[in-house]
């Protein structure tokens, strides 16, 4: 088997079963909704102010609903030991790894588009700067958030009290990214600056790590 | 103890003893700041061996995933744990100086963020050591402990544009301009002093790793050979 082919049918597969049984998008959408409707009763912004603090209201929600569904990648592979046949097999750990990322990438972006009109109801949005700087920060933001997510879920898969482990190791090595989404969305949305910095430090966050989850996946998945 | 530890061990208390005199007997008092800026002798050699400690971490995970060493997973270990020792102590210092100084307790800078999030990773490492499992934890903490490393200067980079993008609160003293000779003298004898003390806790911790390994080894050995009877 190639990579691009073990790639592909791990991916299908995962879409498949998530179109069929639609398990992640739904929580982490009610997830994110809860949060949302939570954060507005805490602060209870103006408009104006809802500008000011949206970027970190709307990565912070994204933040948390993505563990819901970060800490559901591997959890259906263990069992029948799927996991163990996959370590016996000659397919590449890469490719298991990548489909998993993009399955995943796929799955926050689009909560992501379903969320921001509720974003743009509830908190009276509207962007000064160009919107399509806030699409490509979602996007560079989501894949550093999901590559690294879904490699920690491969590590805390392994560990007792798995669920509470994904969040306690992803969230301190994801400060940067995340300082790096919530300001340069705070910043076009206020139009106060240009984000080209966040999005360089996007771009070489998401560069490096990618390198080092696709070095270090294969020791984690054949760990004894 | 073998003889050679313990002359070791002698050879840090005497040193430390020595450089604790220096800082707060010999080094002159600070013109502005007074007798709190003594605590910059305790302050940065902590930092320099919490830093040393996290690098001998990243270094000593390598080693692990590379040659599976059990004796470089218990450096790893070893490292990791004196680290956030001394990083906690930066981190208590630090506001203890700053109150009376900058008249703030805490300023979200670049170091002093990073130094708290360098504390946050490595705890978090040291979380998943504990929540880890047989003998996976070790190449599962080897594979964090290289993520945490090279966060570090991302993390570093990025509070520092942060910082310098919005208005900084009020910064003032440090030890930028300069320090007396007789000041750099008590401090070049403390970072000394902290960097055997960092040494000495490395080791004894290093020696504790290598018997938990070794009784592990002896009972995993028991039971195969009785059944464990």
């Amino acid at each position: 088997m190639t990579r691009g082919n073990v790639l592909r049918a791990t991916l299908m597969k995962d879409l498949r079963m998530e179109w069929r049984s639609k398990d992640a998008i739904n929580s982490m959408l009610f997830f994110a909704l809860l949060v949302v409707v939570i954060f507005s009763f805490a602060f209870n912004p103006t408009a104006e102010e809802s500008r000011q603090i949206a970027g970190g209201l709307i990565w912070v929600s994204f933040l948390f609903a993505a563990v819901v569904a970060l800490n559901q990648t591997w959890a259906r592979e263990l069992q029948n030991q799927v996991l163990d046949a996959y370590r016996v097999s000659p397919a590449p750990p890469n490719s298991l790894f990548m489909a998993k990322v993009l399955g995943n990438f796929l799955f926050v972006v689009i909560l992501e588009g379903l969320m921001a009109p509720l974003f743009v109801v509830f908190y009276q949005l509207r962007s000064v700067g160009p919107v399509w700087q806030l699409i490509v920060v979602a996007l560079l933001g989501t894949w550093a958030l999901v590559v690294n997510g879904t490699f920690f879920a491969a590590l805390s898969i392994r560990t007792r009290s798995r669920e509470i482990m994904l969040p306690l190791i992803l969230f301190p090595i994801s400060i940067p990214a995340l300082l790096a989404m919530v300001d340069a969305t705070t910043m076009i949305l206020t139009g106060d600056g240009t984000p080209d910095f966040w999005l360089k430090m996007l771009l070489v966050y998401d560069v490096v790590f990618t390198l080092v989850c696709l070095l270090l996946f294969e020791s984690v998945l054949n760990a004894e | 103890m073998k003889p050679l530890s313990i002359a070791f061990l002698v050879f840090t208390l005497a040193l430390l003893g020595f450089s604790t005199y220096q800082a707060l007997v010999v080094a002159p008092t600070e013109a502005t700041m007074g007798p709190v800026q003594r605590i910059f002798y305790y302050h940065v050699p902590s930092a320099w061996v919490a830093g040393v400690c996290f690098f001998v971490n990243f270094l000593a995970s390598i080693v692990y995933l590379w040659k599976k060493s059990l004796n470089a997973d218990a450096l790893a270990e070893a490292s990791a744990e004196v680290g956030v020792v001394f990083c906690t102590i930066v981190l208590i210092t630090g506001p203890i100086w700053a109150r009376p100084v900058w008249g703030i307790w805490w300023t979200w800078d670049a170091r002093l963020t990073t130094t708290l999030v360098l504390w946050l990773i490595y705890v978090s490492y040291l979380v998943l050591r504990r929540f880890a499992a047989g003998g996976q934890t070790r190449t599962l903490a080897a594979a964090l402990a290289i993520f945490g490393f090279v966060d570090v200067p991302i993390v570093y980079m990025s509070i520092r544009w942060f910082r310098t993008q919005h208005p900084s609160p009020v910064m003032g003293g440090g030890e930028n301009s300069g320090l007396a000779p007789e000041m750099l003298h008590a401090f070049l004898w403390n970072l000394l002093a902290f960097t055997f003390v960092g040494i000495c806790f490395i080791a004894a911790r290093y020696r504790l790793q290598k018997m938990e390994n070794e009784v592990e080894a002896a009972h995993a050995q028991l039971a195969l050979q009785g059944g464990g009877q």
